[in-house]
């Protein structure tokens, strides 16, 4: 620390540069390098247009971790992230029914959905005093089912042009690039509020107290029942509007957010956040889904085929958790 | 924040990096290394090494370097191709089917061997029972709806018992042990999971009761009827036709596949390498597994057309993310490509709105309705095809408009023979 207390005036460029880089996270690293990486294959991704085209598919894996962070630095799991995506794409189709007219107060009804499943989760969890892991893989198959009785396996309509804009539509005409993805915008939307109620409100810093020690928390005067259950809520909500942007993007599909909420949990750990709570970075988690999503990209277009790119996400997974691991080790 | 008082060696964070860039270099070389024996394999099992696939001369020095058929993806193991079967589905996609043309489902190819079945005949009324392998995916869901619509017509049946084996080898297995085991079945209709792990259990069944087989095959002719139609080498035989006789010289073809290793899809996608190997001109820039996701396929495709700049033609052994695929060229501004899609309505629509020129092979979902069919014959002592082979219709540009119907769900199967059926379209789903 001997070089910190020095005056900044007094530092050479090299150690401000070396300062500057240790106050990065290291994810955004990881992410311009995989970024390098793409541009080295295909340049087309780092132009304005195909850079948004990959920002706007990885947006609902974006949105799903800045919600699933706030479930984990309380020290909990959000499995349910996934199927209530799947079950949002099933029902839009369903409740909106082919008409236009029905897909403002269809996706009111989706998140009144949403929110009562969080509701459930974190109730559940906080009261009944299950683990998330268990409370939430019950309602992954909960939702799963619900969605089959719901259909009777197979969704029972389109989705709407007015329902699929947020997903595939693009504002225009918009300056220089011509027209921008509705999915980014809702991205940054999300991004910008999630930030903001992480690092700027006294929710995010009692979720971070709740996850570091509980007890502590709840000594200090902390509801902790009710944090957790607005982590979930919140948690809910954006696998909702992941579930908007999927079915936006890609159409009917009944498995649209099957093994998605593994992946979120991977981009908040690649991101720093530690699983057993207390510890987390919105931004490097949202910052962690993109580089999962470009990482997906490279291996796509290295070729590789896909039962190796499971391995290799199964390894950096184990790798960023073994490095933070590491990295909290030293600092104690 | 947490981050500020944390020590932080900056040699860490690029260790981190070298890993990830090390995995990523690991996974290119793995992939370089397992390629080459790979692409042995097509040569070794077709012993035709003199076919020197196009896509062996050298590439453009601009173009990027196209896989196409010596990718991973683009290999049909031995096990999943038999030259009998292609040729005799080849055979008889020419033939004209016996029976009456306006239901297929009891129509026959290919003059079948007939089996005498009086040792079966039995008075009414009757329970007949179905093992399953899973109703887990739409094609499955209308062929089950319609399974039960045919029953429902024949009021001698007096119960239907379902037993769904949801994808599973074992629990199928239990299943038929159980329904055997009940003594409440007069008749077993299976539709199997997988080929070879059910085969016992269906010649267990077999000793105890009529067993009729439909769907995918298994390894045994105990069963009395084998229902099937035409069958995969016939399916992706189409569609690569099509794009062969329709797309002009220099022709980029995409292929898209679901997933290896199920033998009806494999069965697609070795008809098809076939075609496109023999084909002037056809250059397949590559072969890719969407895993029946929408998303994913939109992705792939979006990656292509920015990879190649140009995409002609688009193969798929299923057509459930067909139109995801043509929202790809939608959404990057490209004309639409020549399409192979299936008879689900979504693509149909599609196709229909946007005159696009396109084919839909299938796989049709009035096979669900012979095997109850074949199973009356049984009870009553009527002779049944021992190999009962089922015609595979194709829709086209010229027969479309029959098959479209816009008052039916997107993931509607339109060869389902069920149109002049009690409680038709609600009972599949659809709208008056």
């Amino acid at each position: 620390m001997a070089q910190i207390s020095t005056p900044a005036q007094e530092r050479s460029l090299w150690d401000r540069f070396i300062i500057g880089l240790r106050n990065i996270a290291p994810i955004y690293i990881v992410l311009i390098l995989l970024l390098i990486g793409i541009g080295t294959q295909n340049p087309t991704f780092l132009e304005p247009a195909g850079f948004l085209n990959l920002l706007r598919r990885a947006a609902p894996l974006m949105v799903l971790t800045a919600g699933q962070l706030f479930v984990i630095v309380t020290g909990g799991f959000d499995l349910s992230g996934g199927s209530l995506m799947s079950l949002t794409v099933i029902g839009a189709s369903l409740l909106i029914n082919n008409d236009p007219a029905n897909t403002w107060w269809a996706i009111l009804v989706l998140f009144g959905i949403g929110i009562l499943v969080g509701l459930l989760n974190g109730v559940i969890v906080s009261y009944l005093n299950v683990p998330s892991l268990i409370a939430t893989l019950g309602m992954l198959l909960a939702l799963r089912g619900a969605g089959l009785y719901w259909t009777g396996g197979a969704p029972r309509g389109y989705l709407t042009d007015n329902f699929r804009m947020f997903g595939r539509g693009w504002l225009e005409p918009f300056p220089v690039i011509e027209r921008f993805p509705y999915a980014v915008l809702v991205l940054i939307v999300v991004s910008a509020a999630a930030i903001y109620l992480f690092n700027q409100t006294n929710l995010g810093r009692q979720l971070l107290a709740v996850g570091d020690n509980p007890r502590a928390s709840r000594l200090a005067g902390i509801s902790v029942e009710k944090l957790r259950i607005i982590a979930f809520v919140l948690s809910a909500i954006t696998a909702v509007i992941a579930g908007i942007l999927q079915g936006g993007f890609g159409g009917v599909n009944p498995d649209a957010g099957e093994g998605y909420e593994l992946q979120a949990i991977s981009a908040a750990v690649l991101g720093g956040a530690v699983l057993l709570g207390g510890r987390g970075s919105m931004g490097a988690a949202i910052a962690g889904a993109l580089a999962l999503e470009a990482l997906f990209t490279l291996l796509n277009l290295l070729g590789l085929p896909k039962p190796l790119r499971d391995a290799v996400q199964g390894l950096i997974i184990i790798g960023a958790v073994a490095y933070a691991a590491y990295r909290s080790r030293r600092t104690r | 924040m947490f981050f500020k008082n944390v020590k932080r060696p900056w040699f860490l964070i690029f260790a981190l990096v070298i890993l990830v860039l090390g995995l990523v270099a690991c996974g290119g070389g793995a992939a370089t290394t397992t390629e080459e024996p790979a692409a042995e394999e097509p040569a070794a099992q077709e012993a035709a090494p003199t076919q020197e696939e196009p896509m062996a001369e050298e590439p453009a020095a601009e173009q990027p370097v196209a896989a196409g058929l010596e990718s991973d993806a683009a290999q049909v193991k031995s096990e999943f191709f038999s030259q009998e079967q292609y040729d005799r589905s080849m055979r008889q996609m020419t033939m004209t089917p016996e029976g009456p043309a306006d239901q297929p489902w009891i129509q026959m190819l290919d003059n079948p061997e007939m089996v005498d079945t009086s040792q079966y005949a039995k008075e009414g009324p009757y329970t007949f029972c179905f093992s399953n392998a899973g109703v887990n995916n739409p094609w499955r869901v209308v062929g089950w709806t319609t399974m039960q619509a045919e029953a429902d017509l024949h009021p001698e049946i007096a119960e239907l018992i379902h037993v769904d084996a949801e994808g599973s080898d074992e629990k199928q297995i239990a299943d038929i042990a159980d329904l055997v085991a009940s003594g409440n079945c007069d008749v077993l209709i299976v539709s199997p999971n997988t080929t070879a792990a059910l085969t016992p259990a269906i010649e267990q069944a077999c000793e105890q009761l009529p067993v009729v087989v439909f769907d995918r095959g298994v390894f045994t002719d105990c069963p009395v009827s084998f229902v099937q139609p035409i069958g995969g080498y016939a399916f992706g035989e189409a569609g690569a036709r099509y794009i062969i006789d329709n797309c002009s010289e220099d022709c980029n073809v995409l292929a898209l596949r679901i997933l290896p290793g199920v033998d009806v899809l494999e069965e697609r996608w070795a008809a098809a390498k076939l075609a496109f190997e023999d084909a002037p001109g056809i250059n397949v820039i590559g072969v890719e597994f969407g895993d029946g996701d929408n998303a994913k396929v939109k992705s792939i495709v979006t990656d292509y057309l920015d990879r190649f700049g140009r995409i002609d033609a688009v193969w798929m052994d299923a057509g459930a993310t067909a139109v995801a695929a043509l929202e790809a060229f939608e959404d990057a501004g490209q004309p639409y490509p020549i399409i192979v899609g299936e008879d689900q309505q979504d693509f149909l629509v599609k196709w229909q709105e946007n005159n696009l020129s396109g084919i839909a092979p299938t796989f049709p979902t009035f096979q669900w309705r012979t095997p109850i069919i074949a199973a009356l014959h049984i009870m009553n002592g009527e002779e049944v095809p021992a190999v009962w082979r089922l015609p595979q219709p194709v829709i086209t540009n010229e027969n479309l408009d029959q098959y479209v119907q816009p008052n039916m769900p997107p993931l509607h199967y339109a060869m389902c023979g069920c149109e002049n059926m009690p409680d038709f379209p609600e009972r599949w789903g659809g709208t008056q």
